[in-house]
């Protein structure tokens, strides 16, 4: 059996699987049912002045008749007393101690402020911080959050009152509304952040009801943007993920948060450099338990490679992350139809006709079954036909070009990039 | 005479059917399965249109609680052995009851999705998850730390292996005795090889003999060891024996050469054994899952008319729902509200059956009865006639007694902890079935010896 085990900035945890700060971390009965059903660890629903939550406050994304492929919403802040979500913070602590408890914080940006309440909170015994400069709605417009996660200066300041006077490693949760989340993250940590997790909500409006035209969600026939999360995300967290972990200023451990569902998911993110996954929305469509599957399908995919130890799987991927300019212009794949497979539903044919570059033909053979064929020439390997395709029955294979790898970047210093046809 | 030939001497150009000219085309079709190849598309669509319930019905409709939403989901996720792994669980006959459960009377009929849509099909899941680590022959458990102590396993069925699997988990050393060559009871011998291939028992018992089980078969109770020796040398026994043989009909001509006792008629079949000529006319006699069995063994074997006769009607028998509609399907006849009389011979052979009709009345404590009706005898010309109207009980063989195991009409006394009136002594499965308590079906004997192996254990650590 693997051992799942890691050290994220020296806060320890059986599993990588955390919760993130959300509604589920809301409270002590709800982390001790999470904390059962096997999760590592779990980020507390973000502590701070306590504040009035509007009613209704999530959208789900429906997508093709699935539901909840992302969540939109508009909730802020924990909005219940501080002493109270200390109490319970010990408390769950105390029941399991094995399991890593990060405080999850938020206050005006005001040094005494954050002094003030990293050492309230630290006194419960929580196993690290994360500063949450990420939501995108209501915390904002009083100047918090991702009012000052898209600042790198405010980042770097808030982040230094933080460490001034926290004994416990400190996370800086990155907001993904901005242009380069590198910038923000090396000013967490130049501010003195032991890690830095992302990404936060995604600034969105879930939709608008045709019939009556009220926006969703509503609040008394109102509505407002809110943070976007879910499935949906993951493309954009695991971008933003590998852009820090390839950064050599951002030299601290990731926690990735986006999308995660199941341990496949959580693989991707750790290949790409986060040593912890946060999960939110998955656990709210499901439940806690979809931990035990996580944690198995986990195990059993280390077990069956060989694998000892979860960390080792943390950026391996990430030499092959690399610039556009880098890639090798040289190599090409071409669609490959398996005919058995094929159920000629044409979608491939339509697709490439209309929108790519006209290489699938339709042939009728001599049992007057037309097949649908490719032509080698004509495509580019772009993927699209076998992406539409419902049954998997495309294939890009490679096609020896006889031709040596050259990229962009070295056409550039040749000075070929504008005599193309030498490719 | 091979078996091809002796078929055909009878049935080879009397009949307009097409006639299989070799064994093998002969055996083609009992192997063919009833159930349709899964593909990886059709399974990933199935499995993602489950809405992974939380308390799901599909888990308390199943007599195992296999964990359904969860192996389903695993199943999305792409963890296989996962999967298999909470099917095995639950159940160690997950294999062979994801073929043979009547799945819309117990998890697929508790589906919430039967209301909106249509039941998710977890019995094709479960077929597929299991065939997944079957195929790459995936060990899925291993036997816990030593305790020392032994237990004695009295048949090696689904209620005896399962019983197994669960105490060689726990760490117990288990010997099981068992009458027949192989493991699997019931499942390996006494299920048509075209809904249960006996691969997938024999697999199953693998699993449990893996755990460092001992299996001593062809192993017969009073003869090479008795009850009281196993009772003497070991820590715990367990009866988990079977049924036996289909009683007679007690009529007229029931020894003329012809006449077959159902359980022996497919245990026979699908060994490949030789059961010699059958004819063009097969009557069985009862209206149970053995009988549909051996109806459907007679069909694939090439005979063209094979009739079910019971004495009541058609919404009383005990076949499973799908287990008729299969029959039907392979065409063959019922004949509702009829009794054999006589069977009727010519030089020791079968030449056909006397029947009467019934009408069912009150039998004075509450239920109905068939009753014969005078005058209304019919002859119906017949080959083969197969009687499948239950199973004996085997407790009175087994001198239960001797070691002071209380039986009941029977049937093997138990508490609700499996306890027989012997302390050492505990019973799971068909030798414990009263009528009207449980269901006789695989997977009931699979709980039951799941459960008694907790209570094995509870009493082995006092």
């Amino acid at each position: 059996m693997a051992d799942l085990s890691v050290n994220f900035a020296g806060i320890r945890s059986p599993n990588p699987f955390w919760l993130a700060s959300g509604p589920p971390t809301n409270s002590a009965y709800q982390v001790m049912r999470a904390f059962e059903a096997g999760w590592g660890g779990a980020v507390w629903k973000t502590l701070g002045e306590p504040i009035i939550n509007v009613s209704s406050r999530l959208a789900g994304f429906d997508w093709n008749g699935h539901r909840m492929a992302g969540i939109n919403n508009l909730e802020l802040i924990t909005d219940r007393p501080l002493e109270d979500n200390l109490k319970e913070i010990r408390e769950v602590k105390r029941a399991f101690p094995d399991r890593a408890i990060i405080a999850s914080l938020m206050v005006d940006p005001i040094r005494e402020r954050w002094h003030e309440i990293v050492k309230r909170v630290q006194d419960v015994g929580v196993d690290g911080f994360e500063l949450n400069y990420g939501c995108p709605h209501g915390m904002a417009e009083m100047g918090m959050g991702a009012a000052v996660g898209q600042v790198p200066a405010l980042v770097r300041e808030n982040t230094e009152w933080v460490a001034e006077v926290s004994e416990v490693p400190v996370i800086v949760k990155l907001t993904p509304n901005v242009t380069d989340i590198r910038h923000t993250a090396r000013a967490a940590v130049q501010g003195g952040a032991h890690a830095v997790s992302m990404i936060n909500t995604i600034n969105s409006l879930m939709g608008v009801d045709i019939d009556t035209w009220i926006p969703i969600p509503e609040v008394d026939g109102m509505g407002s943007h809110g943070g976007y999360c879910g499935p949906a995300v993951k493309p954009i967290a695991l971008h933003m993920v590998s852009d820090c972990a390839q950064d050599r200023l951002i030299n601290v451990p990731i926690s990735g948060i986006g999308g995660i569902s199941t341990w496949r998911d959580a693989i991707e993110f750790m290949l790409l450099g986060a040593t912890t996954v946060q999960v939110c929305t998955a656990a709210m469509t499901y439940g806690f338990r979809i931990v035990e599957d996580m944690i198995d399908g986990l195990s059993s995919y280390l077990d069956s490679r060989g694998i000892g130890s979860v960390e080792e799987l943390v950026g391996q991927s990430l030499p092959r992350i690399k610039a556009w300019g880098e890639l090798n212009l040289n190599y090409k794949v071409v669609a490959k139809i398996d005919q058995e497979d094929c159920i000629h539903c044409n979608r491939c044919f339509v697709a490439c006709e209309d929108t790519a570059h006209q290489s699938i033909h339709p042939q009728t053979v001599d049992d007057g079954t037309t097949l649908l064929v490719v032509d080698e020439e004509e495509c580019v390997g772009c993927n699209l036909c076998s992406m539409v395709c419902p049954v998997n029955c495309i294939s890009m294979v490679p096609l020896d070009t006889g031709k040596p790898p050259v990229t962009w970047r070295q056409l550039e210093a040749q000075g070929a990039v504008h005599n193309i046809k030498i490719l | 005479m091979n078996f091809a030939k002796q078929l055909l001497s009878v049935i080879g150009g009397v009949t307009t059917v097409k006639i299989a000219t070799t064994a093998d085309e002969i055996l083609e079709p009992l192997k063919k399965t009833v159930y349709q190849e899964l593909s990886d598309f059709d399974v990933l669509q199935e499995a993602n249109r489950c809405l992974f319930c939380y308390d799901a019905p599909c888990i308390k409709a199943c007599p195992t609680h296999i964990d359904v939403p969860s192996f389903i989901r695993k199943i999305t996720t792409g963890n296989m052995t996962g999967s298999a792994r909470v099917i095995f669980d639950a159940n160690p006959m997950g294999a062979s009851c994801a073929r043979v459960c009547p799945t819309e009377e117990l998890c697929e009929g508790a589906c919430v999705l039967s209301e909106e849509s249509h039941s998710i099909r977890i019995g094709d899941l479960q077929r597929y998850a299991t065939d997944w680590v079957r195929e790459r022959d995936i060990s899925l458990f291993v036997a816990g730390p030593s305790t020392g102590k032994t237990v004695a396993i009295v048949g090696a069925g689904p209620a005896g292996l399962s019983t197994a699997r669960d105490l060689a988990r726990y760490g117990h050393k288990v010997t099981l005795f068992e009458l027949r060559e192989q493991l699997g009871g019931l499942n390996t011998y006494g299920i048509v090889p075209f809904r249960l291939p006996a691969e997938i028992p024999l697999w199953e018992a693998a699993q449990v003999t893996h755990l460092g089980v001992n299996a001593n078969t062809g192993s017969k109770i009073g003869v090479d060891i008795s009850l009281q020796a196993l009772v003497d040398s070991y820590d715990a026994v367990v009866l988990a024996f079977g049924m036996g043989s289909v009683p007679r009909l007690n009529i007229p001509g029931e020894d003329l050469h012809g006449v077959w006792d159902a359980i022996d008629f497919v245990d026979k079949v699908k060994r490949g054994e030789d059961v010699g000529i059958l004819g063009e006319r097969v009557g069985v006699i009862g209206a149970g899952n053995t009988a549909i069995d051996a109806a459907t063994c007679s069909r694939r074997l090439g005979v063209p008319h094979v009739t079910l006769y019971y004495r009541r009607g058609e919404q009383h028998m005990s076949a499973y729902k799908f287990e008729y509609e299969f029959a039907k399907q392979e065409r063959v006849e019922y004949r509702w509200y009829s009794t054999p009389k006589r069977i009727l011979g010519e030089g020791g052979r079968v030449t056909g059956v006397e029947f009467v009709k019934t009408r069912l009345d009150s039998d004075g404590m509450g239920g109905m009865r068939p009753i014969a009706m005078e005058g209304s005898e019919y002859i119906e010309p017949m080959d083969t006639v197969i009687r499948a109207i239950g199973q004996s009980k085997l407790s009175a063989m087994l001198q239960l007694d001797s070691i002071g195991v209380a039986t009941r009409a029977g049937v093997v006394v138990v508490d609700d902890q499996f306890r027989t009136s012997n302390e050492k002594v505990f019973a799971a499965g068909d030798c414990t079935f009263t009528k009207g308590q449980a269901e006789a079906m695989v997977v009931e004997a699979a709980q039951q010896g799941k459960l008694a192996a907790a209570s094995i254990h509870e009493y082995l650590s006092l």
